[in-house]
């Protein structure tokens, strides 16, 4: 009477040994730290802006390029938790964060700006880290809420990444829980803020002690 | 079945084990009838839908197992228990029982370190394949290192 089918035996992947994660880890450990820019880039650059006159036309190219960055931020939809429904509203037509040409994309391919919406366990965290990879420079991250931040509540448990600083570099940090669509919407303004005080074609300017 | 009738099929069936209330029935047994309670509970009692399994950590008395099944059809639950002793984590497995409890026992073995013998594939299925240490534990540190992320 009694049905007993066959218990399947799935075998328990082993991470490691998969050979494309080799590969790609071996090749994110050769990635320079930073902004990444090519020797020669940064030496035509620097010889324009040592020009005498020269700095005029790096000045005027700052501007146009931390311009065309700072309006056209595609953030990539990245939702961990709760914070991602703030994010969402955030994103829909009441608050309208494509006014300030952000339009919400869901490929990291073509985005500029990851917003770590929600609690990163540190099952996840690889996972964050590698699509953050995957975006192309100059891109950025803000970090949403208490639990991207520091851990929030969940800073004594066992299993939550205490602040996602830990794994990717953050521009801004936008704390409460969740916070509201205002507070994303001020962390996004002070983030166009920064992009503007970029210098030398995309390097990251001295810290702003209005702004950082 | 009326949980009088189950009562007095507890009695009958299981002297040793302490009864406390009938809903549901807590019926605290020794670890060496663990399973064959659970049998029991699922032939004779009629309670076919397993709820779930878990495990309490009363420090230098050792844990404790917590299982409840439910008899939907007539009203009568059992949540059954078991102190495994201290220092002592491994009981036979309710898998032949109730096939539900794979994944219940395996998140136990995640978090309390609980080896179940006669469990078909147990193995963490909650935290990461290199985990180290078994969190829900009193003796677990909450600052446990974890690298590269803690």
């Amino acid at each position: 009477m009694e049905v007993k089918p066959p218990v399947p035996v799935i075998p328990a992947p082993v991470w490691r040994d998969i050979k494309d994660l080799q590969e790609y880890e071996r090749l994110r450990q050769q990635r320079p730290e930073g902004d990444k820019h090519s020797a020669a880039f940064v030496s035509v650059t620097d010889g324009i802006h040592s020009f005498p006159g020269g700095f005029v036309v790096t000045t005027a190219a700052d501007a146009f390029l931390n311009w065309a960055r700072k309006s056209s931020i595609w953030p990539v939809t990245f939702g961990l938790a709760c914070c991602a429904i703030e994010m969402m509203a955030t994103f829909a037509s009441r608050f309208d964060v494509e006014r300030l040409g952000m339009v919400p994309w869901a490929s990291p391919r073509h985005s500029d700006l990851m917003i770590v919406s929600g609690t990163v366990t540190i099952k996840m965290a690889p996972m964050l880290l590698r699509i953050y990879d995957q975006m192309p420079d100059p891109k950025w991250a803000v970090s949403m809420g208490s639990c991207a931040n520091s851990g929030g509540p969940f800073r004594h448990g066992y299993h939550v990444v205490k602040g996602v600083d830990r794994v990717i570099p953050v521009d801004v940090y936008v704390p409460g829980c969740p916070p509201p669509p205002e507070s994303l919407l001020n962390g996004l303004l002070l983030l166009q803020d920064q992009i503007a005080h970029f210098r030398r074609t995309g390097k990251r300017a001295d810290p702003n002690p209005k702004v950082d | 079945m009326t949980r009088a009738q189950a009562a007095t099929l507890i009695g009958e069936h299981f002297g040793g084990a302490q009864v406390q209330g009938d809903s549901p029935f807590v019926v605290t047994v020794p670890v060496e009838q663990w399973q064959a309670f659970a049998q029991f509970a699922k032939d004779v009692l009629g309670c076919r839908f397993f709820s779930f399994l878990t495990a309490v950590d009363w420090k230098e008395q050792g844990l404790e197992l917590v299982a409840r099944v439910d008899n939907l059809d007539d009203g009568v639950a059992v949540l059954m228990k078991a102190r495994l002793g201290p220092g002592v984590s491994s009981c036979l497995s309710l898998v032949p029982v109730f096939r539900g409890a794979n994944w219940m026992e395996r998140e136990c073995y995640d978090m309390f370190g609980i080896q179940f013998d006669g469990h078909p594939d147990l193995r963490r299925i909650l935290l990461g394949d290199d985990w180290v240490g078994h969190p829900l534990l009193k003796s677990y540190a909450v600052d446990t290192p974890h690298p590269p992320y803690r």
